[in-house]
């Protein structure tokens, strides 16, 4: 069907399907990839344009229908190449981190804007309601949307890069819909995949006559495609099959690879797929999975018993001198990374090479694991990223890498895969749900004595982070206090639910819930107030963990807790103000605080950085640590650029390209800023001594880069360095955070250095539906170093937005929640106002000092809220998410009368 | 590919109903229900119909165009009466889908969640039904005969939603539960629409919605509101009243929850309404 309408102002005549969804035929017969589809369901909005100037999801639109109408996009906001307003405000705001969401949101906000240039907060919520954003908890995104009329913003000059709120050196693409994400650079010419997947959690199938399908696509993959048909992030741990050979272990998980033209393989009928089922009685929890006679997940894994570890200190029987003891049991259910961009990329062979653009978080580790599948060479594998639009610990496993690999490299054509969102959902990692039992004590002064806490975890059908999680959280388990005497204990169990992975945080969040449940306990039983009974026990520089490691420097706990108390007093009186009223409406304040190891656990993750300096000039950062949208792009170059002494305007960057690049390590454990920004910052020093060298200038020189031309002032002296006859130059950096094995009682350095924040949540409960409202969260960090404020809030208030999703709403159920209207994520309107409060102690083996922020914005959250819930109600909650009709029912039990 | 036929009058979309036709409308329950795979399916779009769009007001009530979006219904100029159904239509969706999605679809679709069916049938709406054989109307209640079932025959449309108007002045009002701000699929609602005269109810229509298979009157409770003073309505909701209520436990609230919050939703709406 002929279909002629208006695009950004421009008559455009499109031809196909009536049916067709205008966001398909925008992307893939338009090329305006600008507009994102999240979900293909009118659930996320990140498809949202204007259509005769009202917004809505161009994934529930049909071309039949759009004869004569008119359609806006992100592409007609800035025609001429110029920045909007709007674009400009996000853009210094900091209001675009990974960037999936953000042309959804601008043109939400264009919608309203346009009809009203100066919106109240209450107006602009609403009008942006429509849109999910997972990276951003908000905050800025409105600020951005109220404040379009913003300042520009200045570019530092060299030397003044650290500590300057540099908007996101990567963010025009971002706010221009320019950027490349894993389904938008597909090649024309490409084959398509589409997964069958596992009805059953737990199932015996035999794969019946596949030579109708074979005969209909390119090819169809078993289990007998794979080279090595194993894949798993320990080395001895590859448990999970690329396509399952017989048996699978999680609703969801993969089972053929149908390979054709995209038209072909989606017209293939679910009924036309000849599996025969023989479903068994799955293991669904901890309790099945541990039960005497309960069947094996993983026919290796006695007991259904991944790993188990703790820690050791002091007395065991620690408890009998305190005057205080509490105890609780503490459970967490699978939560979903709901990134909003589902898995997605392409891969194709050139010549002995196969090649991958896919959307991650790892490029390293995917090239290993690839090469691992594929029986070939690491060299042979090139991953080249595409940008990433949200990953959260998600996109560090494998998804569609190994079948685009395994089918590109057998058709020799280019092969590409993008999940659905119900498959992204189904056969993605969550967050481990948890057990933790815990038991702490103190003495009379308020001081903690011993704890016992074991966190038992559902690590699901396959390993994936498990044994991370295991091992990192008996070192956290404790919080962030000292304490003589610990016992920690950490256990994860297979079952038929999903795979549990790595979810920001490693499993210490759910940690968290329950370790600040104790400190309240511990303080009321006492009569001490909650925030002085925490600052009382806090770790400081000096002391000494359980694990037997002294903190020399930069512990900020106690900073955290004397900036948030003014906040914590105010909230005090207000709250109790606020309720002697006595209405249905109950409020409270909390409090929660956290610390986190940055890097891996007690391993090597070193980081090579480069730094070069081409002939014609060019100087460029080679940064092999991913962007995931936390802006360690503009990050490393502020670092760099600093440590070598030329401003970060002229930087360009080559970033994630496993050919291009050196190995930082993956995008995760909070690590890249503290160790692939030190091995930024070497780096450019290193470039900058070999300049130094080649003028024969002392440390103190100042660079000046103009084209080839390097002038290289020392005191009154300069000169110049025609780049044409020294170049090309190349700096490079390393660093690794030095940690030692823990041994059996789990002593020894894990960590180089830690950050520690503490949050207060103020929430509003409705007594008589259970419903909260956080109606205000202040978030005190030690971050050692801000490199980018506003880089660093956004981690803060995207991490507290995703702990209030944990606290309040989020529970994956296989088969339940497989969608984004089912599985609820904060929205605009649930995500309150956030101030946050940056401390800088600074940690010397840090890039200026610095720690890392990204997943401690999350930590400390839910026990926050949790906390200032009991506060309104006196209800203390043991069940996350506390969904209404949960806390509905516990206020009921506990009688609790407004 | 299968066939997509877009009419521009109903008389059309009447004869082409003499085979079966996916019927499309908002695009909002459609497109879901479909992601992932090839669309092949014939597809009647009735966007193009004039005769189903549009709000008009005659002596005996309104006429509401069964493709009447959300928000053209928000942005009519509408008499308090339909502040219930308003309020509803603001907490469908997000804007997006309020711009796209329309009243029919909601009640062809058929979800016990439906926003617009508690207030609509507070109205006391009645539905009209063109088939090539002719016309008929059925009252709401009657329409959804359950979980996603309606009483619209083979070849039939939803052509309109007549809403009568009161004998009194009237008064309604909408809350909703849910478990987040904005796209929330509701746990329970409850709707109302009150006739005053001389500070007393007059008459009361009252609905709880996503508490049954279909969302229902509570003609008990109707019935205690007669003759109440408008400020002492909230005292009158009793559980009993809440009989005709089947809730079920899912993965948003558990059945007791429900008949629980209904209670409290109720009360508050009709405090709100005095």
């Amino acid at each position: 069907m002929k279909v002629g309408f208006t695009l950004n102002g421009v008559h455009v005549d499109w031809d196909g399907a009536p049916v067709a969804r205008l966001a398909s035929a925008l992307r893939d017969d338009l090329g305006l990839i600008g507009t994102k589809v999240g979900c293909d369901a009118g659930d996320c909005g990140a498809c949202t344009v204007l259509l005769d100037g009202r917004q809505v999801c161009s994934c529930l639109v049909a071309m039949g229908r759009m004869t004569g109408r008119t359609v806006e996009t992100v592409e007609g906001l800035a025609p001429t190449g110029t920045l909007a307003a709007l674009q400009k405000s996000f853009l210094d705001h900091g209001a675009a981190q990974c960037g999936i969401c953000t042309p959804g949101m601008l043109m939400a906000a264009q919608d309203v804007l346009r009809n009203d240039p100066a919106p109240t907060r209450a107006e602009v919520e609403d009008a942006l309601g429509g849109v999910l954003c997972r990276c951003t908890g908000y905050t800025k995104i409105v600020d951005a949307v109220m404040a379009c009329a913003s300042g520009v913003a200045v570019s530092p000059p060299a030397g003044a890069a650290v500590g300057a709120r540099l908007p996101r050196l990567d963010g025009v693409p971002k706010v221009t819909g320019r950027d490349r994400f894993g389904a938008d650079a597909v090649p024309a010419d490409a084959l398509w995949i589409r997964v069958v997947r596992s009805p059953h959690a737990r199932a015996r199938f035999a794969v019946g006559d596949l030579g109708p399908l074979r005969a209909r696509l390119a090819a169809v993959l078993t289990a007998a495609d794979v080279p090595f048909n194993g894949y798993g992030i320990y080395p001895d741990i590859k448990d999970q099959p690329v396509l399952a050979d017989g048996l699978v272990r999680y609703r969801g998980e993969a089972v053929l690879a149908l390979v054709g033209a995209r038209a072909d393989v989606l017209a293939i009928r679910d009924e036309q797929i000849p599996i025969d089922w023989k479903p068994e009685p799955p293991l669904f929890g901890i309790d099945a999975a541990t039960a005497p006679d309960a069947p094996l997940v993983q026919a290796d894994k006695p007991k259904n018993l991944l790993l188990d570890g703790g820690v050791k200190r002091g007395h065991v029987n620690g408890f009998a001198d305190c005057a205080a003891v509490a105890e609780g049991v503490f459970e967490t259910a699978f939560v979903e990374h709901a990134y909003i961009e589902p898995e997605a990329g392409w891969a194709r062979r050139v010549g002995d090479r196969i090649e991958i653009h896919a959307s991650t978080q790892t490029p390293y580790m995917d090239r290993d694991e690839i090469a691992s599948v594929m029986r070939l060479p690491a060299e042979s594998v090139r991953i080249v990223p595409t940008a990433c639009g949200g990953g959260f610990g998600g996109k560090l496993d494998l998804s569609v890498q190994p079948l685009i690999a395994i089918a590109a490299w057998k058709l020799g054509r280019p092969v590409a895969l993008v999940y659905t969102r119900p498959e992204s959902m189904a056969a993605s990692t969550k967050r481990h749900p948890a057990r933790v039992t815990a038991k702490f004590g103190c003495d009379a002064a308020g001081k903690l004595v011993a704890c016992d806490v074991s966190a038992t975890f559902d690590t699901g059908a396959y390993a994936s982070w498990g044994p991370t999680v295991a091992n990192r959280v008996p070192v956290h388990a404790m919080g962030p206090y000292a304490i003589p005497n610990v016992r920690t204990w950490g256990e994860a169990f297979f079952t038929n639910g999903p795979p549990a992975g790595a979810f920001r945080g490693f499993g210490v969040p759910q940690a968290a819930i329950a370790h600040e449940a104790m400190m309240d306990s511990l303080a009321d039983q006492i009569g001490i107030d909650r925030l002085e009974f925490r600052q009382r026990n806090a770790l400081r520089a000096g002391d000494v963990t359980a694990c037997g490691q002294t903190l020399e420097h930069s512990a900020g706990l106690i900073q955290c807790l004397e900036a948030l108390r003014p906040h914590w007093m105010k909230a005090q009186s207000a709250v109790a103000a606020f309720n002697a009223a006595g209405s249905a409406m109950r409020r409270g304040v909390g409090i929660g605080c956290m610390w986190y190891g940055i890097g891996n656990t007690s391993m090597s993750n070193p980081s090579i950085m480069r730094v070069g300096l081409a002939v014609d000039g060019t100087l460029t950062l080679y940064s092999g640590a991913l962007d995931i949208g936390q802006g360690s792009n503009t990050i490393m170059t502020q670092i760099a650029a600093d440590a070598l002494g030329l401003p970060v305007g002229q930087f360009t960057l080559v970033t994630g390209d496993t050919d291009l690049t050196a190995d930082a390590g993956k995008t995760s454990a909070s690590r890249q800023t503290f160790v692939s920004g030190k091995a930024a910052e070497r780096a450019g020093l290193d470039l900058r001594q070999k300049i130094l060298r080649l003028a024969n200038a002392g440390p103190d020189a100042t660079l000046t880069l103009d084209g080839a031309a390097l002038k290289v002032s020392d005191g009154g002296i300069a000169h110049t360095l025609d780049l044409a006859r020294v170049g090309p130059l190349m700096g490079e950096g390393t660093f690794d955070p030095p940690t030692t094995p823990l041994d059996e009682n789990g002593q020894g350095i894990p960590y180089a250095t830690y950050a520690f924040a503490a949050q207060i949540a103020i929430v509003e409960v409705d007594i008589e539906l259970g419903t909260v409202k956080v109606l205000r969260m202040v978030a005190a960090h030690d971050v050692g170093k801000a490199i980018n404020p506003t880089l660093v809030e956004g981690q803060i208030e995207g991490g507290i937005a995703q702990g209030l999703g944990l606290a309040l709403m989020e529970e994956y159920l296989p088969g339940r929640t497989e969608n984004l209207h089912d599985y609820l994520i904060p929205t605009i309107g649930d995500v309150p106002e956030i101030e946050c409060l940056l401390i800088e102690d600074r940690e010397p083996l840090g890039p200026s000092g610095a720690k890392g922020v990204g997943e401690p914005g999350l930590v400390p959250t839910a026990p926050a809220i949790l906390g200032a819930i009991h506060h309104a109600t006196g209800v203390r909650v043991h069940r996350v998410p506390v969904l209404p009709h949960r806390l509905r029912e516990a206020i009921l039990r506990q009688g609790a009368k407004p | 590919m299968g066939d997509y036929l877009r009419p521009t009058s109903l008389d059309e979309a009447l004869q082409a109903l003499a085979r079966p036709w996916t019927v499309l409308a908002g695009g909002t329950d459609f497109y879901p229900a479909r992601i992932g795979r090839t669309i092949d399916e014939p597809v009647l779009d009735i966007s193009a119909i004039a005769d189903l769009r549009g709000i008009s007001e005659g002596p005996e009530g309104w006429r509401l165009g069964a493709a009447t979006t959300w928000s053209a219904l928000i942005e009519a100029p509408l008499p308090p009466l339909f502040d219930g159904l308003k309020q509803a239509a603001r907490e469908v969706g997000g804007r997006q889908i309020q711009n796209a999605g329309t009243l029919a679809g909601n009640l062809c679709n058929a979800s016990p969640a439906a926003d617009g069916v508690p207030p609509l049938l507070v109205l006391g709406a009645e539905i009209e039904l063109a088939g090539r054989a002719g016309a008929r109307r059925l009252p709401l209640a009657a329409f959804i005969t359950g979980n996603r079932r309606t009483a619209l025959a083979p070849g039939e449309l939803v052509v309109a939603i007549h809403v009568p108007k009161p004998s009194r002045p009237a008064r309604s009002g909408f809350l909703k539960l849910g478990a987040r701000r904005y796209l929330v699929i509701s746990i329970a609602m409850a709707a109302a629409t009150l006739e005053i005269e001389d500070g007393r109810v007059a008459a009361a229509r009252v609905a709880v919605g996503a508490c049954s298979a279909v969302a229902q009157r509570l003609p008990a409770l109707e019935d205690a509101l007669v003759g109440t003073p408008v400020g002492a309505l909230a005292g009158r909701v009793d559980a009993r009243h809440l009989a005709p209520l089947s809730p079920i436990d899912d993965v948003r609230g558990s059945a007791a929850y429900r008949r629980d919050a209904a209670v409290t939703l109720l009360r508050r709406l009709l405090r709100s309404l005095a």
